[in-house]
């Protein structure tokens, strides 16, 4: 008989990027100045594309939008640490994500203006369509990758999810299965705060998301999720060990959506300015700026030459869905099945009929 | 030709199926060692090993919501949920991602899933054991429903669904998983979804059911078929649904019967009648008459009897259209 401690648990977290923008070189991941750079233009793209997106919104020229502004890092950090033929499974705000994996930017404004075309991944890749129910994806991304490993395929799977996904079932199911059959998956939890308007105290009474992990068996682990560096290099030790047979991994990104939940929300009603702007001071895109700039890879022209860049981007992708044709509409009949059955095609027949 | 009853005849299929598509694999609880409570499974993972017939963790929705991963990645699971009424589990899983994954891609991915669950009452089973969940299914866009009767069409209709690129809820009659034994062919055939049976052929009325009733409903037909010639109409399937096998018999007979055991509001029989009404109304000769479950929760085992659809049951509604 015995009564003893016989497990015990730490939870690592990591920062490689002060806010201040100093880094400990130490911890750096190998990034090139070259991919610094693409990091840094492709982040300054993604926010170019979520302003856009946001006014147009307002306009009236695309339909409800859910913005990414302040997870960035997080998003397109990760992003850069998979390969294209690993398997991305995205949720609604992983806008950026989409964007750093090659979702032409045309495409998801037609999503967002009302086709679900714009869904469609690129041939190149492969980005699932994103998950509309909170959660539901991880268990996607969970057998995707077990399909993989099953088929000896070295390719691993990606999944985003809010820290309010992490009160799912399916997201707590999902992580159950990684573990138990150790599959090549990437799961990370952007902890942005806030689920609409429900704070992350009211998702869990423990300390951190990351720690969640622990009680499915595999390593979880908390970083700054506005420090680009500390997610690349998180995600890409997560993705090599999923690559090599070493199983899952569960990071939680702490971060901040800067950002109504949407454009039909108004966050003022459950948050303080205050709090919003000390977490801008956070914000990930200046924070690159400041260490580049100390590094001598960015300079006021270089910058200035960046955000043109991406504008100019934007606007031409934003003319290109402003000139796509109107879907077919029989595209809904034909989409739903490999050959439509019977029931289906005496509606369809009708429909093209009648109109 | 041997004589195999239902369980066999899934157990056959599957066995096949993963013998001939290395992509085909069978995972849900206890279906690996146990080969299932119900032996569906019995011996696969003996044949096929750990990754091909994989016991999961206890979680519906992590069994179907995972095999929609796989199906898209390029495997064609076959999961077995051990009873229909802990399918809905998984509802958010099929309604909101296998039934449009398809639709949601524009056909870059595409969720070629199974989903075996023994549905329907009668064996004495506990609370929740036994649902009749069709037409929740059959409601929901990009999901077909099977429902098959026989050791025969069980299984050259599973062998269809494992190769029907879409996903196909299989609900399997376990009323009758031993009860029936017939020869079935060993060499693999198919039977097409959407494709009713004729089981009886008549002249003074249609029936019209699918699963465990079918075996009910040809035993009444039986019965009196020396007062009143019935045609019994197995549908096999119920999305889709053999709409043109029912107006020909209504259209002959002018007078129908629908059976089912599920409850009779917004239960399957109602399209049914739409269908008849839609296609065949100047035909009918008497108003259509549902036997079926109540609007009640299937009681437990000791008044379950008067809930299902019996014998007697069908035969009164015969009657009762043929005195109309």
């Amino acid at each position: 008989m015995a009564r003893k401690i016989i497990e015990k648990f730490e939870i690592e977290y990591l920062q490689v990027l002060g806010e201040d923008g100093r880094c400990d070189e130490k911890l750096m991941p190998k990034l090139s100045d070259e991919q610094i750079k693409k990091l840094y233009e492709t982040m300054v793209l993604a926010r170019t594309f979520d302003d856009k997106a946001f006014s147009m919104q307002r306009q009236g020229r695309i339909g409800t939008y859910i913005q990414a502004k302040g997870q960035e890092a997080s998003q397109i950090g990760a992003i850069f640490a998979i390969e294209d033929k690993d398997w991305l499974f995205p949720m609604y705000r992983s806008i950026a994500a989409l964007i750093a994996r090659k979702q032409p930017m045309h495409k998801v404004l037609q999503y967002f203006g009302g086709d679900i075309k714009g869904l469609e991944s690129p041939k190149e890749v492969n980005n699932f369509p994103i998950s509309i129910p909170v959660g539901t994806q991880t268990l996607h991304a969970v057998g995707a990758a077990w399909a993989a490993k099953l088929k000896k395929d070295k390719n691993v799977s990606l999944a985003f999810v809010g820290e309010g996904g992490t009160s799912k079932a399916d997201f707590l199911t999902g992580m159950n299965f990684a573990g138990v059959f150790q599959v090549p998956a990437v799961l990370i939890c952007e902890n942005n705060q806030y689920a609409i308007s429900v704070p992350r105290k009211i998702q869990t009474y423990a300390e951190t998301f990351a720690q969640k992990a622990i009680a499915f068996g595999f390593k979880g682990i908390q970083v700054d999720g506005n420090d680009v560096f500390a997610v690349y290099k998180v995600v890409k030790e997560a993705v090599d060990n999923a690559r090599s047979g070493k199983g899952p991994t569960f990071i939680e990104c702490y971060t901040y959506r800067l950002a109504d939940h949407s454009t039909s929300d108004d966050a003022l009603k459950y948050r303080e300015k205050k709090e919003v702007e000390e977490w801008q001071k956070k914000e990930p895109i200046e924070r690159l700026e400041k260490y580049m700039r100390s590094k001598k890879l960015l300079d006021d022209a270089y910058k200035e030459k960046t955000a043109k860049e991406a504008k100019e981007k934007v606007e031409k992708e934003v003319e290109i869905y402003e000139k796509l044709p109107m879907p077919n509409k029989e595209d809904t009949f034909k989409n739903m099945f490999e050959e439509m059955p019977f029931q289906l095609k005496e509606q369809y027949e009708e429909f093209m009929k009648n109109g | 030709m041997a004589k195999i009853n239902i369980v066999e005849a899934v157990n056959s299929a599957l066995a096949q199926e993963m013998e001939k598509d290395n992509d085909v694999i069978v995972m849900g609880e206890d279906v690996g060692v146990n080969g299932g409570v119900f032996r569906a499974t019995d011996n696969l993972q003996k044949k096929f090993g750990p990754n091909r017939v994989i016991d999961t963790p206890l979680s519906e929705e992590g069994i179907v919501g995972t095999a929609i991963g796989m199906a898209a990645y390029g495997l064609k699971p076959v999961a077995e949920i051990q009873f229909s009424g802990f399918l809905f589990a998984a509802f958010d899983q099929l309604f909101s991602h296998a039934a449009r994954i398809r639709w949601r891609s524009s056909n870059r991915y595409h969720v070629p899933l199974v989903v075996r669950t023994p549905g329907g009452g009668g064996v004495r089973a506990f609370e929740l054991h036994c649902e009749c969940p069709e037409s929740y299914f059959a409601h929901m866009p990009g999901i077909k429903v099977v429902c098959p009767s026989t050791p025969y069409d069980t299984k050259g209709l599973l062998i269809s669904a494992i190769r029907d690129p879409d996903p196909v809820i299989f609900l399997e009659p376990m009323r009758i998983y031993r009860a029936i034994k017939e020869e079935v062919p060993e060499k693999e055939y198919t039977i097409p979804l959407g494709k009713a049976k004729i089981a009886r052929e008549g002249n003074d009325v249609t029936l019209v059911t699918y699963g465990a009733m079918a075996k009910y409903v040809l035993q009444a037909a039986e019965k009196i078929q020396d007062k009143v010639d019935a045609e019994v109409i197995d549908l096999r399937t119920i999305y889709p649904f053999d709409s043109e096998a029912i107006i020909n018999s209504v259209k002959k007979t002018g007078r129908a019967v629908i059976v089912h055991e599920a409850p009779k509001t917004s239960g399957f029989g109602a399209e049914i009648i739409a269908t008849i009404n839609e296609k065949a109304l100047l035909s009918l000769e008497a108003p259509i008459v549902r036997v079926t479950g109540y609007d009640t929760v299937l009681p437990m085992a000791k008044l379950e009897n008067y809930h299902i659809p019996s014998e007697e049951r069908i035969i009164k509604g015969i009657s009762k259209v043929m005195s109309f």
